[in-house]
């Protein structure tokens, strides 16, 4: 049973991790440490590399070249004590429950163990009257609440969110937002990505910025919004970077 | 889920019941004796198996299972032991066949004959003949389409020793007027029907064939188109798992009177189909 | 003209009167497709989902030749069992040939190969879906073999019923493997084919009506079956 409450395989560290597919370099050797207890938000422009970099935290990717490594392990797998949020979210043809059901099979949690947890995780969604429903009779909305809820009943340390409330209308927004800090409070480390810099605002304790494959700046969250000490990361909160680049301001 | 669940397994049960249901009627079937007999078309279209083998069925008890193919096939089938009787109209494939020790005896059972047929209008003005050969010559001459049998069977070894006998090569002028089917005496006569040519077919299939569409009959009677018909019980020594007692028991019937009578009754709309020529000598020990 | 006028009543005439040796011919249709159908599924379907998900070498060329036999021609396939199961043959022994059960294995070469590679394509289109999420959420090939299955199962019963289709409606394999014996082996299409070589043309298009009629109901009997339960808005 996998629960926040065993030891933690955070810190995660990345040492100098590449990711290349043919000729393009999409990630360009990122090193960076992330610690338990904050919510880490990782903003940048489109094509950054944000979701990549999620992923080869993951281990839905391995990077091509570098090391990422959970000090926290102890022979320990990390994967098991993790869980992912995409930003479309995936549901088995069959009901809420039994999605939620599936999901905890996978991470062999006994039987007996499955009702609570998935009566709780519905609960916290607000979800319970959708129980028996087909899962993709659901709105996006619901779908996506339904994928937080799922990761919630894993209990895991560690939550990667891959823009979640980027085709979502506020109000479920927010509710997707609710959820995401009460499980922080319950000990789960978040790392989420967002094109929303209000949403960013709103969550995050530390904040990456990205940019083309690089990490421009890493600071606490309070310190970044006050000013931004890279000038590219300055540019994007005032909404200039976008998706190209201006020579000009292209770091060497 | 649950319900749909439901809904199938309430219907499973009936589902399996019926196959098993299916199955085991099969299967009892399966329990009574029987026989395999590689025969050719003509004994099965014509109707002739169809009305003799449940009179043989009825007083034996032995069910008797038949296989309808061409000659050569019905011959290669009884070679691999595949068939416990082999029952055509070729005598010279019959004769190798014994010869070569796959079968034990060869006993004629019954006759019948060719009959050239063709098209009404007869270009090769061959209606009324006497003499196989001299119409095939005139259907030559007149460049009358003619369909062949094509296909190695009894049929089709008649009909090029009739073009032998005319003094013509068909291996020659195939593709042109005559034309090769490689396909059983029904589908050449379906393909004669629809092309209005001439076709050698032996009379009991040509009774019972209803797609006629304008072919008659033009030529009968020539002594060198008796069709006889053969039975060989396969040889047990080459085939151990062989019924040669069952077997036996089929061919005895053939040649009793009481099956000899049989096939002598068999009529198509009137006429009789095949005239059982059994020898006479053959003593048919005393069975129940 | 008048063939399919005389077909359409001889048709009727047949069935009204539940003529018994159609009944029986009918029988042994269902009886031989779908247990052909079941057996090549319970095969065919895990090859195709373990094309689609797992990488192994040589898996390119095993799914070319996977698609290739979807056009194996049938009486190719039924000469083939005929060699294997004749008593000269290597399965001579089990008396097989010129039996139901030498017809369904036939059947099944037959229509194996085109419920695996349409499974395999079902598939593909769902793991290129599911992939992230599962992998995610820590899945084994072989949960996620399993999953998969279970989620695309309409569209895999389409595979089914091609299967089903295929195999019911061939007749050069099971002529060759089952002999057309009467009582025995004789089926719809081979039944359909010796009327044809008798020249009963009406009486053969009259069961070829017969026969298509039975597979429409076949279809609609497992679309019923699948009933009202829809699991997505999307059909």
């Amino acid at each position: 049973m996998i629960l926040a409450d065993a030891a933690s395989i955070l810190p995660l560290e990345l040492k100098n991790v590449s990711l290349h597919t043919g000729q393009k370099r999409l990630i360009k050797d990122i090193s960076c440490t992330l610690e338990a207890e904050d919510i880490t938000v990782i903003i940048g422009p489109n094509g950054a590399g944000k979701s990549l970099l999620l992923r080869l935290c993951h281990g839905l990717l391995t990077p091509t070249s570098g090391s990422i490594t959970w000090h926290g392990a102890a022979g320990r797998k990390p994967s098991l004590f993790q869980a992912m949020v995409f930003q479309r979210p995936v549901m088995l043809r069959r009901s809420v429950r039994a999605n939620i059901d599936f999901a905890l099979s996978l991470r062999k949690v006994p039987r007996h163990l499955r009702h609570d947890l998935i009566e709780e995780a519905l609960q916290r969604a607000g979800l319970n009257r959708f129980a028996k429903t087909p899962a993709l009779v659901l709105s996006f909305g619901e779908q996506q609440r339904l994928a937080l809820a799922r990761s919630w009943a894993l209990r895991p340390q560690v939550l990667f969110l891959d823009e979640p409330t980027a085709s979502i209308d506020p109000a479920a927004t927010h509710v997707i937002e609710e959820v995401i800090l009460a499980m922080q409070k319950e000990g789960t480390k978040i790392i989420m990505c967002t094109h929303d810099l209000g949403q960013a605002r709103r969550l995050a304790n530390e904040i990456m910025f990205i940019h083309r494959g690089r990490i421009l700046e890493k600071s606490n969250a309070g310190t970044f919004f006050d000013g931004p000490k890279n000038d590219l990361a300055e540019a994007f909160l005032r909404g200039e970077l976008l998706w190209w680049h201006r020579r000009e301001l292209t770091p060497p | 889920m649950k319900t749909r669940f439901l809904r199938m397994m309430t219907f499973a049960p009936w589902f399996m019941l019926s196959l098993t249901t299916v199955w085991l009627s099969s299967a009892a079937r399966a329990e009574t004796p029987f026989i395999i007999v590689a025969s050719t078309s003509s004994t099965e279209n014509s109707g002739l198996f169809d009305y003799l083998l449940p009179k043989f069925q009825h007083s034996s008890g032995i069910y008797v299972r038949v296989l309808s193919v061409g000659t050569g096939q019905a011959v290669r089938l009884a070679q691999n032991g595949d068939a416990d009787i082999l029952f055509v109209h070729h005598k010279p494939s019959e004769e190798r066949f014994v010869s070569e020790g796959f079968g034990v005896e060869r006993f004629d059972v019954m006759y019948n004959e060719f009959v050239l047929v063709g098209p009404a209008l007869d270009p090769a003005a061959i209606g009324g003949q006497a003499e196989a050969p001299a119409a095939l010559k005139a259907v030559a001459q007149a460049a009358a389409p003619f369909v062949s049998r094509g296909d190695g069977s009894g049929t089709h070894k008649r009909e090029l020793s009739l073009w032998q006998a005319a003094g013509i090569d068909v291996s020659k002028i195939t593709g042109g007027w005559y034309r090769e089917t490689g396909s059983g005496m029904g589908a050449t006569l379906n393909i004669a029907a629809a092309m209005e040519a001439y076709t050698l077919a032996d009379s009991a299939t040509w009774l019972n064939f209803h797609n006629r569409r304008g072919l008659k009959i033009m030529l009968r009677g020539d002594p060198l188109l008796f069709n006889q018909y053969g039975v060989i019980l396969v040889n047990k020594a080459k085939h151990t798992h062989i019924k040669s007692a069952l077997g036996q028991h089929f061919i005895d019937w053939l040649l009793s009177a009481t099956g000899q009578s049989a096939i002598n009754s068999f009529t198509i709309e009137g006429e009789r189909a095949f005239t059982a020529n059994a020898p006479s000598d053959i003593v048919i020990p005393d069975k129940k | 003209m008048t063939d399919f006028g005389a077909a359409i009543s001889t048709a009727f005439s047949l069935v009204v009167y539940l003529d018994r040796d159609l009944s029986e011919v009918v029988l042994l249709s269902l009886k031989v497709s779908i247990i052909a159908v079941i057996i090549a599924s319970i095969i065919g379907l895990p090859i195709g989902a373990a094309l689609a998900l797992y990488r192994f070498p040589g898996r390119t060329l095993f799914i070319v030749i996977v698609n290739a036999f979807m056009g194996l021609p049938p009486v190719v396939i039924g000469l083939v069992v005929y060699l294997l199961l004749s008593r000269a043959g290597p399965f001579g022994v089990f008396g097989l040939l010129f039996t139901p059960t030498a017809m369904i294995i036939a059947q099944v070469l037959l229509i194996t190969p085109l419920i695996a590679a349409l499974a395999r394509q079902v598939m593909e289109t769902l793991w290129l879906e599911y992939e992230e999420q599962l992998r995610s959420l820590g899945t084994t090939p072989l949960r996620a073999l399993g999953a998969l299955l279970w989620d695309g199962r309409y569209s895999l019963m389409t595979a089914v019923l091609a299967g089903f289709g295929r195999a019911i409606a061939e007749v050069g394999a099971v002529m060759i493997v089952g002999g057309n014996i009467d009582h025995v082996t004789r089926v719809m299409t081979t039944s359909i084919a010796l009327e044809i070589s008798k020249g009963n043309l009406a009486l053969a298009l009259g069961l070829g009506i017969i026969l298509v009629v039975l597979s429409v109901l076949v279809n609609g009997l497992v679309f019923f079956l699948r009933g009202n339960n829809r699991q997505s808005v999307a059909p």
